[in-house]
């Protein structure tokens, strides 16, 4: 070989070996697709000890329904069809995240041909990457505006999957332990307009009696990319404040008086994680998840509740569905009814799909999630559907049509 | 042997003839891959200009002045698309990074072309470039992670309690940990690399007479580099400056993720703003009209030109230092 | 006469003004490294612990997850396996009661890191080296362009473009692709959408100029008499170009790839815009995919330990791979810049 050709192919194979590395170490994709074995790899010993001071709890047997509304099983002959070699891209809502990629996650052993992947990047994308079909189904806890579905994507079918509380956690450290605040709907909206500023303001202690409130700054933080959380958040605070609906306004953006911005869900947690004196609105599991407090809340009735599966459930019972599924239930009536929650909604197309076993697929695994997935919503910290709105959001699916051809019938029950 | 030179002398005929074209194409080719250089700046600029074509007919020159930004509409607050905040947030962080990085950076390249020892001259460099190696994204992670808290807790904290009272601007709530000014510091670390290795490479190219000059009159070391060197080269640092500068205007990601995302003017630097490139990151994917996207496009478009405006005078700048076309800078 | 009294009378303070300005600028430099080190050793330390075996092999796991209880034999070890924590909300507010919020998050919060980023990392890799491939060809021929024709208005508007693309926000050259790619309307009437090969054409704009530059660079140095005796020899201009003069710098060359690899690699906001982002491991370029910038953009202000886990490793891979590639390269080319 030429001398001076030497050093550059040397210095190419140490390149490429440096590159490969990486490439070669780890399995073919055949086998990181996990085979049908019930759990993922989880071996007891881990490289890494989990350091616990505190006593474990030994696992026991757990309750099969520990919800008001019964257990919702799929007909005993029903099971997803074994599509293989598809592919679904979603993105949207942040809220569900943590559920959704639970679910992915199951669903990757019930059937293991179809790949899920879901990215949480906020309702405004999901929303706009489905209408401009560049993702097979969207995420939006936001329903779409009925003009704007019959400008842009007039055969979108909303289906609500799962109803999640709206916390405001906060961050208030020298708090007595186990101590959980108690918020009204004039100091949810006054903080949050920039009037009360300071945590030991006499409206905050005139909700928490006996509490010895620090003077601590309060940093509202909000969500800095268009947001379905952000529009049941605002529209809460537009039902129960006139000047929060005259001053801001509801929607997935709003221009905030005060406060700082966080992207996702996950952010604004991170962030209220991060701040002394912070309060921030999250989806519950996102505050339990990172032992964030979960308050109390004043609702229209004068309670104040907590965002039980009772309480939240008792949000959507008594509020008229109608047929395309898109309703608020927001700041209810009800004497024990949580005031923030609202539904997260999937979006499919029911005419311009083209493929048809994506169609099945997708159809299958929303199905998958309506009714075998509605347990593990619960474990999370969701709130199951009401019967009536799951029947209806099972029966969206049959409206989905490939070329004409419906691709789901919902199974007899 | 005769018929063996003739049958060599026909097959070198034969490559002369097949090649005698060659030249030319090869400088086709070439050229063609060169121009085709100069069409993706052109692609660049066409396609931000046909998007950005509803915001541009619709808002003219008043959407670089007018001050708010409420892209989606709500019942209180009308639709209304001004770059205003965007623009302010980009030329404060970008002031505070050139006013952190520029002596800073200009002592450095004056370091390491003048007073370094030979022996440790390399490594110096060579470090100073890995900054400017960085990915923009592990900065913003540091800053977001590491340093945005101890900085809230020690310095901004403190500033706004004491200075503060004073100077508006730098008093306020700091509870955030993002703002204007932890943007602008970051950003400077960031261009640091950039001025100082056009810095001294530009030292460098001083020609040697000058210091002897000086020398010869008996100047001490810093005179000779402060009065005659750095004044020779004194346009080319204008130009390393103002590339640095182009690079902070230009800067996405770490800019993202600290300047808070609110899209309004603030009224101290340690409030939540925005910057043109954070603005357009974090909502054009999130933009659900037309005339959102256009306005954002707009802004890309504006930050563009604006940037290559600010290279065309930094080129221009050192080529006259340099009194001939500069091949490469080391930008 | 001694030295001393020939001075100028303000030769102290000048003496002083040259001591102080002189450490001044010493100081500087120093506080150039500090960030460079403390920015390298932060993300080795931290992201340096979240490495292991899982991290590299696996995909993303979410951090909480549920067992469906007929789905198999539950793992009485796996911290996840009885979680539940809907029918746990607080005691009564207010009352000082134990809240049992407390237990169930700190398990999800004291859990091992879960998951890894091997999609990211083939994701980093292939859409990189679609974009090298598509960029090479034409920063070289660019580069041989301007080193053999270098005197004229084309080749002066060539290096200018260069220096703009080089210099341009990374978010400019995203849209643009989004524009041209994610958004165009395909044969069908539906857009391409999010796709590996539309991150990779926005990589390339960033690419280009690096490869351009260097390339030219490294021609320039190979000496005139090099290119005089191929010249001398008969060969043509483009034959003793491409036969002997970027041979002889093909190690420049290199080098200029290899830089222009990780620049690409690490840059986040093109992708944001064209690459979706993927919790699978996909390698089909026309899909959206995952990259090693992205996981690190998106996990930064995750609460979730595993997540932040998961963003300062992949912090950290980029970080060695970019200071590998540029070590290399300066361990190649310190013979050309010493000869200079």
């Amino acid at each position: 070989m030429q001398r001076h050709l030497v050093r550059p192919v040397l210095l190419m194979i140490a390149f490429v070996l440096f590159m490969s590395t990486f490439v070669i170490t780890a399995p073919s994709q055949a086998q990181t697709q996990p085979t049908p074995t019930p759990r993922p790899e989880v071996t007891p010993t881990r490289p890494r000890a989990t350091p616990t001071p505190r006593p474990r709890r030994t696992p026991t047997p757990r309750p099969q329904a520990a919800t008001p509304t019964a257990q919702p099983t799929a007909p005993a002959a029903w099971a997803p069809r074994q599509i293989s070699g598809v592919a679904l891209q979603g993105s949207g809502a942040t809220f569900p995240n943590p559920l959704y990629q639970a679910w992915i996650s199951v669903y990757k052993n019930v059937v293991p041909g179809v790949t899920i992947s879901y990215q949480a990047v906020g309702s405004g994308q999901g929303q706009r990457d489905f209408i401009r079909y560049l993702t097979d189904f969207g995420g939006t806890d936001s329903a779409l505006p009925a003009d704007r579905i019959a400008a842009e994507a007039p055969d979108t079918l909303h289906v609500p999957m799962v109803i999640g509380a709206v916390v405001p956690t906060y961050n208030l450290p020298g708090l007595p332990a186990g101590t959980v605040l108690r918020f009204s709907p004039e100091t949810l909206s006054g903080i949050y307009l920039g009037e009360i500023t300071r945590w030991n303001d006499p409206k905050i202690v005139a909700d928490n009696p006996g509490v010895p409130l620090p003077d601590l700054s309060i940093t509202p933080v909000y969500r800095s990319d268009s947001s379905g959380t952000t529009a049941i958040w605002t529209d809460y605070l537009a039902k129960v404040s006139e000047a929060w609906r005259t001053r801001v306004g509801a929607g997935t953006t709003v221009r905030w008086p005060a406060g700082i911005g966080a992207p996702g869900n996950a952010g604004v947690a991170g962030t209220v994680v991060r701040t002394e004196g912070a309060i921030g609105y999250v989806e519950q599991a996102f505050a339990i998840g990172n032992r964030l407090p979960v308050p109390a809340v004043k609702n229209a009735a004068g309670n104040y509740v907590l965002p039980t599966p009772e309480t939240v459930s008792a949000a959507a019972a008594g509020v008229t569905i109608p047929e395309d599924l898109r309703f608020s239930i927001t700041n209810p009536q009800g004497a024990n009814s949580y005031p923030i929650a609202g539904l997260t909604w999937i979006l499919i197309r029911s005419q311009t799909y083209t493929d048809v076993p994506k169609a099945q697929a997708l159809t299958d695994f929303l199905y998958w999630c309506l009714t075998e997935g509605q347990g593990a919503a619960v474990r999370l910290g969701y709130v199951q559907l009401p019967t009536e709105v799951r029947l209806k959001a099972m029966a969206q699916l049959n409206k989905v049509r490939v070329r004409g051809e419906q691709v789901f019938t919902t199974p007899p029950r | 042997m005769a018929q063996a030179q003739a049958a060599r002398e026909t097959f070198r005929e034969r490559i002369a003839k097949r090649t005698q074209h060659g030249d030319g194409i090869f400088w086709g080719l070439t050229l063609f891959f060169a121009l085709l250089v100069i069409v993706l700046v052109f692609a660049i600029l066409w396609v931000t200009w046909s998007d950005s074509q509803q915001a541009r007919e619709r808002f003219g020159l008043a959407f670089f002045t007018s001050g708010e930004w409420n892209p989606v509409e709500t019942e209180v607050n009308p639709v209304s698309f001004g770059a205003m905040p965007a623009i302010v947030g980009t030329l404060i962080s970008s002031a505070i990074a050139l006013i952190l990085a520029a002596p800073v950076a200009i002592g450095i390249g004056i370091f390491l072309a003048e007073l370094c020892p030979p022996a440790i001259r390399t490594p110096l460099s060579f470090m100073v470039e890995l900054l400017a190696a960085i990915p923009s994204v592990i900065y913003g992670v540091w800053g977001v992670m590491v340093f945005a808290p101890f900085f809230t807790q020690n310095v901004a904290r403190p500033m706004s309690e004491t200075i503060g009272q004073i100077v508006p601007w730098l008093g306020g709530n700091v509870a955030s940990g993002r703002g204007l000014l932890i943007a602008g510091i970051i950003l400077s670390i960031m261009i640091l690399p950039t001025i100082a290795a056009i810095t001294r490479d530009v030292l460098t190219l001083v020609p040697n007479t000058q210091r002897e000059v000086m020398l010869a009159l008996g100047a001490t070391r810093w005179e000779v580099i402060w009065l005659s060197v750095v004044p020779y080269a004194r346009a080319g640092i204008i130009g390393a400056v103002m590339l640095g500068l182009g690079r902070a205007l230009g800067e996405t990601m770490a800019a993202t993720m600290l300047v808070g995302n609110r899209p309004q003017v603030p009224e101290t630097l340690f409030e939540p703003a925005t910057t043109a490139a954070a603005l357009v990151a974090s909502e054009l994917v999130n933009s659900q009209t037309l005339i959102h996207e256009s306005a954002l496009v707009l802004i890309a478009l504006a930050l563009f030109a604006i940037t290559l405006l600010l290279n065309l005078s930094a080129r221009l700048l050192i080529w006259y230092m340099n009194r001939g076309p500069v091949g490469r800078t080391r930008a | 006469m001694s030295l001393k009294s020939s001075a100028s009378p303000n030769y102290s303070r000048r003496k002083a003004i040259d001591v102080m300005m002189r450490s001044l600028v010493f100081v500087a430099t120093g506080l150039a490294i500090v960030p460079l080190v403390l920015i390298i050793g932060y993300v080795i330390v931290i992201g340096g612990g979240a490495l292991n075996w899982e991290f590299f092999t696996d995909i993303y796991q979410p951090p909480m997850q549920v067992s469906m209880p007929d789905l198999g034999p539950i793992d009485p070890n796996d911290p996840f396996a009885n979680l539940d924590l809907g029918s746990l909300v607080g005691g009564e507010p207010g009352t000082g009661q134990e809240g049992a919020n407390d237990e169930k998050g700190a398990d999800i919060l004291e859990a091992p890191a879960r998951g890894g980023v091997f999609h990211g990392i083939v994701g980093t890799l292939l859409i990189t080296t679609v974009a090298l491939i598509i960029a090479t060809p034409i920063g070289i021929m660019a580069g041989i362009f301007l080193s053999e024709f270098p005197d004229n208005s084309v080749a002066t508007t060539v290096r200018f473009a260069s220096d703009v693309l080089s210099g341009a926000p990374s978010i400019i050259v995203g849209v643009t692709a989004y524009i041209l790619i994610v958004n165009a309307k395909g044969a069908d009437g539906q857009p391409l959408g999010f796709a590996g090969i539309a991150g990779s054409i926005a990589l390339t704009f960033l690419m280009v100029p690096t490869i351009t530059r260097t390339t030219e660079e490294v021609l320039k140095l190979v000496p005139e008499a090099t290119r005089e005796a191929a010249l001398a020899m008969g060969a043509t201009t483009w034959y003793s170009t491409f036969t002997v003069v970027v041979p002889t710098a093909l190690s420049g060359i290199v080098t200029g790839v290899m830089l222009a690899f990780a620049r690409g690699a690490g840059e986040t906001a093109p992708l944001i815009m064209t690459v979706l982002g993927s919790n699978v491991l996909m390698t089909n370029l026309f899909e959206p995919m995952a990259a090693l910038p992205l996981i690190t953009y998106r996990y930064t202000e995750s609460p979730f330990p595993s997540e932040n886990t998961l963003a300062w490793g992949s912090a950290f891979v980029l970080m060695m791979l970019v200071l590998l590639v540029n070590i290399l390269v300066r361990i190649a080319t310190r013979n050309r810049l010493r000869m200079r």
